[in-house]
């Protein structure tokens, strides 16, 4: 039990961190981005290559491929995305044609992925040791990664509500139009959000390519994860992420060890489901309309 | 007015009654061709039915498609023919109300990231039967049925979806849906019952691409669920139905034709780079072609100085 438990909350924390990204793209940059775990994985692809090729700690490689996601999700939204931005009359025109438009990236960057790698799954060993903990033995890499997620959730908490600019980026997000009236940049800020946006979920796929095995074609399933975790959390909430997050990972658990690990899906979606129908907003979110 | 309408008709099923020669001319190739031009037409026509007017976003083609072919696979030998799918339209119109219940309720956005996960759900679904309840993955298909066969069932389905989208778009639903699409507020505030619109026309729609699926499950001798529920149909029917313009009936036709060939041409020469083409022809559309070739005509015509059209640019 207490294992499971365990395995819960490591992969919660992990569902958590990887939703983060997302909260932040959709809540405040409004951009409902299906290609969000083509990024992950292509993070992940990056760590295994510098691992593998050139003997560069993943925890190094960090460092390395964070801020050339969040350079390269800046210029996707400028060059992508801002022209969506400027043609939607409204909120939801945008959301459509977002969804639209990063649904075609996804399969450019799939495509890209299985071009250069092939369709095998690929994994490297990093601190693949076990180590006690609570009692239970655990990977040494399941733990750092949780323990590097539990630090990147609270410098971005800390961002978010003790930085100048962290008060700015949750402004947009709860009225872009009013936001312009106190002298906020929107577009700047929304472009600014989104590639922070890119650079966490590229922070979580090396993170998770220590402990995951993954090939060219699992993007889809880290994208629906986090949307989950993002819709039932509320939308651009931090706190509604984390506990979403850990529900879905707990539950997975669960399921797995006492059910039948097949139907982690299912149980997935009826929660999602559980969650709308008795709180439409989200676990957190404030009713919009 | 009326005339014209006849005239229409006229003329349609001539053309239905041309198109149902093409099994005669005996070429193998070509009515292979013409079977895949007409499944991802009825798709993508049974795509924008719904998509269209309501302007939710549907990525679950597969997952209905799926549900029929597998449907086949499973009954194709118990049952007689009209009851394999009878009972697959029946499957998908109750995995369409479901969802539909569950979701359409909600934002649209929901909908949208639930019909995401829908075909990898339901596959899951499927393994997970097959690998402890019936303890087989992967199941043979033996029934009567030839290509030409396949191309008949497939060309009525055609025209009954046409006649079923004209009859929608002039009846009381079709307008419900019109309004719904343009502002779901003010739908509500005059009254309509927009759960019950939204719910019954995509359960329509799902059940035409259960039925597809079902009629072209013979294609395949070998179904196992990787093959059924693929979720590259998902995406090319989105983008037909886009690149024709899913706000008018006939418009995915305009999608599916051009690009079901160009695909031909694109598997064959480059299966590699092939999704990466798919992807990349689809952001063009996206940021081109708005509102598809079919919204392309409209302008054209309007600018000609024709009577400006009455609905409002998107």
């Amino acid at each position: 039990m207490t294992n499971a438990i365990l395995t819960g909350l490591m992969l919660g924390g992990m569902y958590a961190l990887i939703a983060m990204g997302l909260t932040l793209q959709y809540g405040v940059a409004r951009i409902m981005n299906l290609s969000y775990g083509e990024f992950l994985i292509a993070a992940a692809f990056a760590s295994h290559w510098l691992f593998t090729g050139w003997a560069i700690s993943p925890f190094v490689g960090l460092a390395l491929v964070v801020p050339l996601a969040f350079v390269l999700n800046f210029a996707i939204y400028k060059l992508l995305l801002t022209p969506l931005v400027r043609r939607a009359p409204n909120r939801d025109a945008l959301e459509v044609d977002s969804i639209l438009a990063t649904f075609g990236l996804t399969f450019v960057i799939q495509g890209s992925m299985l071009a250069l790698f092939g369709g095998a799954y690929y994994s490297y060993s990093f601190l693949a040791f076990p180590v006690q903990f609570l009692g239970e033995t655990v990977a040494a890499n399941r733990l750092a990664a949780l323990g590097i997620t539990i630090l990147l959730g609270l410098a971005l908490y800390a961002a978010l509500t003790r930085t100048r600019a962290g008060t700015a980026v949750r402004a947009v997000a709860v009225d872009p139009f009013a936001a312009q009236l106190v002298a906020i940049n929107v577009p700047q800020a929304s472009a600014l959000t989104f590639a922070l946006g890119g650079a966490l979920v590229a922070a979580a796929g090396v993170l998770v390519s220590t402990f995951l095995t993954f090939s060219a074609s699992s993007g889809v399933v880290f994208t629906m994860k986090a949307l989950i975790v993002v819709v039932m959390g509320g939308v651009g909430n931090m706190l509604g992420c984390l506990v979403a997050g850990l529900a879905l990972g707990l539950s997975e658990a669960l399921v797995a060890s006492y059910v039948d690990p097949g139907l982690t899906l299912a149980v997935n979606f009826a929660l999602f489901l559980a969650v709308l129908l008795v709180k439409p907003a989200g676990l957190f979110g404030r009713a919009t309309r | 007015m009326s005339t014209r309408i006849a005239g229409f008709g006229a003329t349609a099923l001539a053309a239905l009654a041309l198109l149902a020669l093409v099994p005669r001319l005996g070429n193998a190739y070509y009515l292979a061709l013409a079977i895949s031009l007409l499944q991802y037409t009825v798709l993508a026509t049974a795509w924008g039915m719904f998509s269209g007017p309501t302007r939710y976003v549907s990525l679950a083609t597969t997952a209905f498609f799926g549900v029929g072919a597998y449907t086949v696979a499973v009954l194709g030998e118990i049952l007689p023919w009209p009851l394999v799918l009878l009972t697959a339209a029946a499957l998908g119109a109750i995995v369409a109300g479901i969802v539909g219940l569950s979701t359409l309720r909600l934002s649209g956005v929901y909908f949208v990231i639930f019909t995401f996960g829908l075909t990898e759900l339901i596959r899951q679904l499927v393994v997970w039967f097959e690998v402890n309840k019936s303890r087989v993955l992967g199941r043979y298909v033996f029934v009567n049925i030839t290509q030409a066969d396949i191309y008949w069932q497939l060309l009525a389905l055609t025209a009954a979806v046409f006649l079923l989208g004209w009859l929608i778009a002039r009846s009381r639903l079709g307008f419900a849906l019109r309004v719904i699409g343009e502002d779901e507020t003010v739908a509500k505030h005059c009254g309509i019952n927009t759960t019950f619109a939204k719910v019954a026309l995509f359960t329509i729609s799902a059940t035409v691409m259960t039925l597809v699926g079902a009629i072209m499950a013979p294609r395949w001798t070998y179904i196992e669920p990787s093959i059924a529920f693929n979720s590259m149909i998902s995406f090319q029917v989105l983008i037909m139905a886009l690149l024709g313009g899913a706000h008018r009936l006939w418009g995915p036709v305009l999608g599916a034709v051009p690009l079901t060939l160009l695909f031909e041409l694109l598997s064959a020469r480059f299966p590699n780079t092939f999704t990466i083409i798919l992807g990349c022809i689809f952001l063009l559309i996206v940021y081109m072609l708005p509102r598809g070739v079919a919204g392309l005509f409209e302008k054209l015509s309007t600018t000609a100085g024709g009577k400006p059209t009455q609905r409002v640019a998107a």
